[in-house]
């Protein structure tokens, strides 16, 4: 099974595409919880672009890097779904044009 | 052959993400969301790197969107809770990420019986990742430590009912 199968190139336009994905949903939506889904999306992806060119030469490294990204994923979602629920009290709606105005 | 089951899991990943994102009504989106988080670590597995795609099920599609269903469910239920839930068991809304999942799964169980690694034909095991993070990459779990702490405590600060800002503002 040795050599060189699926190019890594290949993987990282596939990055590519999931990141922009992320990209756009960021954007487009106006829903905070799909915004945070997008963020999740975005940074899953830049850990496969990590995790395949660790692969790609056999090293650990790309894996450890996907550790410190899963660990950037968790505290931003804990802070962030934090967020949701005090804009849901503070404006009883979702909408992030909502809270546009850096007020308290 | 074994390039072929990338290239699913590929477009397993991209669809679902799409359709996640496209989704109007949060709950389905999340469950379209776990499908491509499942995906990806299909993929991270037949890259030869067991260790992240146990954590990217383990982490991801488990604790995170954990979280995520657990607020997506204390923000909607209402009075209309109960129809909701009856809309939701129709086969409508969970055959197509069913059948993705289902499809992923026989990719799993079809890749375990043959050397994975796609991309270079090792595998990296867990051994040499622990090495690697407690051995030149120390620094980092402690920074990273320390995020975990800052999440925690701001995850607490906002998750409060009432903080003070409020009651004074009001």
């Amino acid at each position: 099974m040795g050599g060189l199968q699926v190019p890594l190139e290949h993987v990282q336009v596939l990055a590519a595409l999931l990141f922009s994905c992320g990209l756009l949903g960021l954007m487009l939506r106006r829903n905070i919880i799909f915004m945070l889904m997008s963020l999740e999306v975005m940074l899953n992806s830049a850990a496969l672009a990590f995790v395949a060119a660790g692969a790609r030469w056999a090293e650990a490294d790309g894996q450890v890097i996907f550790l410190l990204i899963l660990a950037v994923a968790a505290a931003e979602i804990s802070v962030g779904l934090g967020l949701v629920l005090q804009i849901q009290r503070r404006f009883k709606t979702l909408d992030m044009d909502n809270a546009n105005r850096l007020r308290g | 052959m074994m390039e072929n089951l990338f290239y699913i899991a590929a477009v397993v990943a991209l669809s679902t993400t799409i359709l996640a994102l496209t989704r109007a009504n949060a709950a389905h989106a999340l469950i379209y969301l776990i499908v491509s988080l499942l995906a990806v670590a299909v993929l991270f597995f037949l890259m030869g790197a067991p260790f992240a795609a146990a954590l990217e099920i383990l982490i991801y599609a488990g604790a995170i969107m954990v979280l995520f269903v657990f607020v997506i469910m204390m923000l909607n239920l209402g009075e209309a809770g109960e129809d909701r839930e009856r809309i939701g068991l129709h086969p409508r809304n969970w055959i197509i990420p069913g059948l993705m999942t289902a499809l992923l799964f026989v990719e799993l169980v079809y890749a375990l019986d043959q050397v994975p690694a796609l991309t270079s034909g090792v595998d990296v095991s867990p051994k040499e990742v622990g090495i690697m993070l407690f051995g030149p990459y120390v620094l980092a779990v402690e920074l990273a430590s320390m995020l975990l702490m800052a999440g925690l405590v701001g995850a607490y600060h906002l998750g409060r009912r009432f903080n003070i800002r409020n009651v004074r503002n009001n």
